[in-house]
């Protein structure tokens, strides 16, 4: 039985070497790595942070764009039996300031030893001496030594005495204020996940992985990195910037590799159907695929059609839509579902489900909606529905969604209490709302105001409270919420906010200030700003502003009203 | 002197397209006025999800191509920029 990491990669390290593991999409061209390459590459910065005097146990914080110095600094860091958690880089969009406050609540909390980083980072590294830090290193990727045979110095790699229920890695959920909790998974969770994981998918010998996710994201770093380089499953990796700029390159690796399976996030899917040119597939053949899982935002029958409508033709098999639900908690896929049969499309009573909070199915003549299963739990994974008692609940009766298994968390790093909270008993409350059908699970919303845009987590009160900043912006008088845009396969934020009446006819240039200001301070792109007189907005009894009322009432009094005019 | 001032009107017209259609199509802000220059990319009024709809609109409005790896900042970030090099793609 493996214990850890890093000796489940130097087995694969030992027993095939010459395997081109890994295919990394880089100005324009593939670089394939075998795992030699890999693990030479690792044992640099491994190498390196022995220098620095880094210990097994340590956080490193790895923040670098897509490149092989990124795959190579994350094995470097398991070599050196240390936890490794890669961070996003700062965008041009965010403001250094925003950034850098994050960074400092992440290093406040997680109390890295060091950061792995690369030269156009250096003037953020200057800021951070600026206080006091746990830092004790900071490796940047080009002062890392090429020529050397590093190798044969490292006699034993202190990564091979890390045992099973000890941290792997951290991983930090996107979003607004995701960096403030890091989920800390043992090795043996992720094993555990893992190898339940690829029972549930029916992982072969021709299995090809392609993915262009985030690596500081948990379906990017699980389903499209540790899995198939763990596992010795071929990955074909892109960068999220590329794909974002050209989706079709997704297709067409697909299509050079025969890749057989890929993760998306639920916008993806619309995406790729509406922003890629016909020229872009020519001689693309998609019929590789088995499995294309949908999954971290909320799933949508409309997007799937979409998808299968515009790639049948380049020979997509309509039984390659898959789902999965999953959470960084339980390291990855708690369900999955569309792998030896079809998914399940429940059609279910629209009044039932939203106001008696019971899924029955649809009876003619009424309101429905498509509820997209997914899929039954994966094999070490248990799922049950509580009410707001914290009972079981009976099948189709709609509930917060509890999990149980043996990959969950050791922990939110550092916060205790935080984790205490997220348990009733010995189950994990997922903040999830759904119902159980058939042994299926089907997701039905969030029990926090959370908009999810992309598979980034955002928080309305951090937007909110931003908007809350800007002159003339009655002063604790904002709602942020997130409306879901049927053509982009994801949410648009919504912002209300009640202006003081001397500003009414300032009204243009305030919109424009909330905009560059959310847009500087979150990386969100607003796209509706509505401003509206004082006593608008609904509160609560208790003086809170009432999200799910206003929303209600915006989609009631706007909309609609848009609507009726249009018509 | 002529041709110069027949290359600043086609600019300005590009720019003037431009304006429009990239508040209406893009930002779905119809009575937003981009100015000329505005940064569009590295401001975020054109997010990163948006690039790949500002590439196809280019296309559509004026059949000159821009590729991905032109999608940023460095190669333009204003109508100005964006303008000029439509026209240089053109001729």
């Amino acid at each position: 039985m493996t214990l850890n990491f890093c000796e489940k990669f130097l087995n694969q390290a030992d027993k095939l070497p010459d395997k081109q593991i890994l295919r990394m999409l880089i100005d324009g061209e593939y670089i394939p790595l075998t795992y030699k390459d890999i693990f030479e590459g690792a044992c640099r910065y491994e190498h390196a942070l022995l220098k620095a005097g880094i210990d097994s146990g340590d956080v490193v914080i790895i923040i670098l764009p897509h490149g092989l110095d990124l795959i190579f600094a994350y094995f470097g860091v398991i070599l050196n039996g240390s936890i490794p958690s890669i961070m996003p880089f700062l965008t041009e969009k965010l403001i250094a300031e925003k950034y850098r406050k994050d960074f400092r609540s992440l290093i406040e909390i997680s109390r890295p030893s060091a950061l792995i980083t690369f030269p156009d980072f250096k003037d953020e590294i200057e800021h951070l001496n600026t206080y006091k830090s746990s830092l004790e290193a900071v490796i940047i990727s080009d002062e890392i030594g090429f020529n050397h045979n590093l190798t044969g110095e490292i006699i034993t790699h202190a990564g091979l005495l890390r045992l099973e229920n000890e941290i792997a890695l951290l991983q930090h959920s996107s979003g607004t204020t995701g960096l403030q909790k890091g989920v800390a998974l043992s090795h043996k969770a992720i094993f555990n996940q893992l190898e339940s994981y690829q029972t549930a998918l029916k992982i072969n010998k021709d299995d090809v992985i392609v993915s262009w996710l985030p690596l500081y994201h948990d379906m990017g770093l699980i389903a499209g990195f540790l899995l198939p380089l763990l596992y010795g499953i071929p990955l074909i990796l892109m960068s999220p910037f590329d794909w974002v700029k050209a989706p079709y390159k997704l297709m067409q690796a697909v299509s050079k590799y025969k890749g057989t399976l890929c993760w998306l996030p639920n916008f993806a899917y619309n995406f790729c159907a509406k922003k890629i040119r016909d020229r872009d597939l020519i001689n693309v053949d998609l019929s590789s695929l088995r499995a294309v899982t949908n999954c971290s935002e909320p799933m949508r029958f409309s997007s799937h059609e979409m998808f299968i409508n515009r790639f049948k033709p380049y020979g997509l098999n309509k039984n390659a839509l898959a789902t999965s639900y999953a959470m960084a908690e339980n390291v990855f896929a708690v369900t999955q579902a569309g792998i030896d049969s079809p998914i399940t499309y429940d059609e279910v009573d629209l009044i039932s489900l939203q106001e008696n909070k019971i899924a029955i199915p649809v009876k003619e003549g009424n309101r429905s909606v498509v509820m997209v299963s997914a899929g039954r739990p994966i094999s070490n994974v248990e799922v049950k529905i509580i009410d707001s008692s914290g009972d079981f609940i009976n099948e189709r009766q709609i509930g917060e969604i509890v999990i149980r298994s043996n990959c969950m968390l050791n922990g939110y790093y550092k916060r205790d209490e935080i984790t205490r909270n997220s348990f009733i008993d010995d189950w994990f409350k997922t903040g999830d709302f759904g119902y159980i059908a058939d042994q299926e699970i089907y997701i039905s919303g969030r029990k926090k105001d959370l908009i999810i845009i992309g598979g980034k987590n955002i928080y309305p009160k951090d937007l909110e409270t931003i908007v809350m900043g800007v002159e003339g912006v009655h002063p604790g008088r904002v709602v942020a919420f997130g409306i879901y845009n049927e053509f982009k396969g994801t949410e648009d934020v919504v912002i209300i906010a009640e202006i003081e009446d001397e500003y009414v006819d300032k009204k243009e240039q305030i919109i424009e200030i909330i905009r560059k200001k959310v847009t500087r301070e979150s990386a969100i792109t607003l796209r509706t700003i509505l401003l509206v007189d004082k006593k608008w907005l609904i509160k609560t009894s208790s003086g809170k502003i009432a999200r799910v009322l206003n929303k209600k009432k915006y989609i009631e009094e706007i909309i609609s009203n848009v609507k009726n005019n249009v018509s | 002197m002529e041709r110069i001032e027949e290359s600043l009107m086609e600019k300005r017209e590009v720019i003037s397209m431009l304006q429009s259609r990239i508040a209406k199509d893009i930002l779905n802000i119809p009575e937003k006025l981009i100015t000329h220059d505005e940064s569009l990319i590295s401001s975020g009024l054109i997010d990163s999800f948006s690039l790949v709809d500002l590439s196809m609109l280019v296309e559509d409005a004026f059949d000159v191509r821009i590729d991905d790896a032109e999608l940023n900042s460095d190669v333009f970030d204003s109508l100005d920029q964006l303008a000029s090099l439509i026209l240089s793609r053109v001729k």
